[in-house]
């Protein structure tokens, strides 16, 4: 502790110095949050520093929110455009699952804190955010309301069809790669940081779109 | 005293009636709140605080009755609206369980590395979050007021709001992911938006907490550790620099908004 009490002194002086003791600039302190991020946390259980390790789309996002500010357009295009990139589309071109699974996938919030295991399965955290399933009154909100996803979207009466294919895609990619659509969204990456697999997207693409689903009835 | 004797009294009454309704399946949080609501089991952490700070302890033999919580030795009272703050003895800003462990290593010699790393609910972390819960108590209904005019709490704000937004982990979660704006709820849990200041007994205004979810009464540190495991970070160390500028941060937000620690949450 006394080591790293030394460190991050040392960081905040080198900062105030470099500023002159007056107010030290957005750079000096997003070094000095690195800095301090680097002394405050360690690895616990199943989780590694290197999870937190800085990416260019989250670095942009957190300096746009601290700037309160949305990322200019251009940078968003160009970060989406890279993202869209990481989208791995069904192997045997199915797009659906199983429902059923993706509900249960969908009810669960688990996996991945340092209070679980390693083989600890992880939940899709769906209904933490969005209402879904009319018979689950305990949704979230910070995502938009998913009921009837696919009966208000058109695709019910037959998801393969052609008329279908755009949207199906779309909500393939988002649930792969959430910020492919919108770089700064808060909804996770489940499929592209590998939170759930491809059987189990197709699963809760399955929930979304199925007709016998009860997010369309 | 008599307060606590009512509180426990209730408290098995509680017991009592749950356990014959189980059968009945669901009783409520809400209406076991509204039980306690007459007596919140943090009185009981209070009083084990208020004893721990009077009480000749550690390798010196001495209390905790000359320690400087920022109004100067031994001032308790509202004390705890001012923190996080400066202190020039350790060139640093703390916040109350930071400050703490100051005052167990100077003033009673005991070895606060080792109690830094012990784990939440064991050994000295509880007399920890019972004199946190005290010195908090010692401040109720007073208004957050924490100093921005030194330049290291000016810079421990302006870290603390870069942690509150810095998204990582698998699910590139930060504190704004659940608490970034109005009228956002987990499940059916609402979360304030601490973005800005979240009013009265909201948010930062609201722990140390006793928790009826799991009987345990929490401090800051660990309201933002469990948030932190939530998120899927590693670990924050305690009273790390990261944790007391991210509580720089809300307490500043959180400015003019009236405290109600200790809290009773569900």
């Amino acid at each position: 502790m006394k080591k790293q009490h030394a460190f991050a002194l040392s960081a905040l002086a080198a900062v105030l110095v470099a500023g002159c003791a007056s107010s030290p600039s957005t750079v000096d302190l997003d070094k000095l949050t690195a800095d301090i991020v680097k002394a405050s946390f360690t690895d616990k259980g199943i989780v590694k520093v290197a999870v937190i390790a800085p990416e260019d789309i989250n670095t942009a996002c957190s300096a746009a929110d601290v700037a309160g500010k949305p990322l200019e357009a251009n940078v968003a295009e160009a970060l989406q455009a890279a993202q869209l990139k990481t989208i791995k589309w069904p192997a045997d071109g199915q797009f659906m699952g199983d429902w059923k699974k993706g509900e249960a996938l969908a009810q669960s919030g688990r996996g991945l804190t340092w209070s679980d295991k390693a083989d600890t399965a992880n939940g899709g955290n769906c209904y933490n955010c969005h209402q879904m399933d009319p018979k689950e009154i305990s949704y979230g909100t910070i995502g938009p309301s998913l009921l009837g996803y696919g009966k208000t979207r058109g695709v019910v009466a037959d998801p393969t069809s052609p008329a279908s294919k755009a949207i199906i895609e779309y909500t393939w990619g988002k649930i792969w790669n959430a910020k492919a659509y919108n770089a700064c969204s808060v909804m996770p990456r489940a499929g592209h940081k590998g939170i759930i697999t491809e059987a189990q997207v197709k699963d809760l693409m399955a929930l979304l779109l199925d007709p016998k689903s009860p997010v369309n009835q | 005293m008599k307060k606590i004797m009512s509180l426990l009294v209730l408290g098995s009454l509680a017991m009592a009636s749950a356990h014959a309704q189980k059968s009945a399946a669901v009783q409520s949080i809400e209406e076991y709140r509204a039980m306690l609501a007459d007596g919140n089991p943090a009185e009981l952490f209070e009083a084990k605080g208020e004893d721990l700070w009077k009480q000749k302890r550690g390798p010196k033999a001495a209390s905790l009755e000359k320690c400087d919580l920022g109004q100067g030795p031994g001032v308790v009272k509202g004390v705890f609206v001012t923190l996080p703050r400066y202190f020039a003895d350790t060139n640093k800003v703390q916040d109350l369980e930071s400050r703490l462990l100051t005052c167990m290593d100077t003033l009673q010699g005991l070895n606060v590395a080792e109690i830094a790393k012990t784990p939440f609910g064991k050994g000295e972390q509880n007399n920890l979050t019972a004199l946190a819960t005290w010195i908090a108590a010692e401040s109720r209904d007073m208004k957050f007021n924490l100093p921005q005019a030194h330049a290291q709490e000016q810079v421990a704000y302006e870290v603390g709001k870069r942690l509150f937004f810095q998204r990582g982990g698998p699910h590139d979660f930060s504190c704004a992911s659940c608490h970034g704006a109005d009228n956002w709820r987990i499940r059916l849990q609402d979360l304030p938006n601490l973005t800005k200041n979240p009013g009265d007994g909201v948010g930062f205004a609201a722990w140390p907490a006793y928790r009826v979810s799991n009987g345990q009464m929490w401090g800051m540190q660990q309201r933002l550790n469990d948030c932190y495991r939530q998120q899927r970070f590693p670990y924050p160390g305690f009273a790390s620099d990261a944790t007391v500028a991210l509580s720089t941060y809300l307490g500043v937000n959180s400015q003019g908004s009236k405290s109600v620690a200790p809290a009773l949450k569900r």
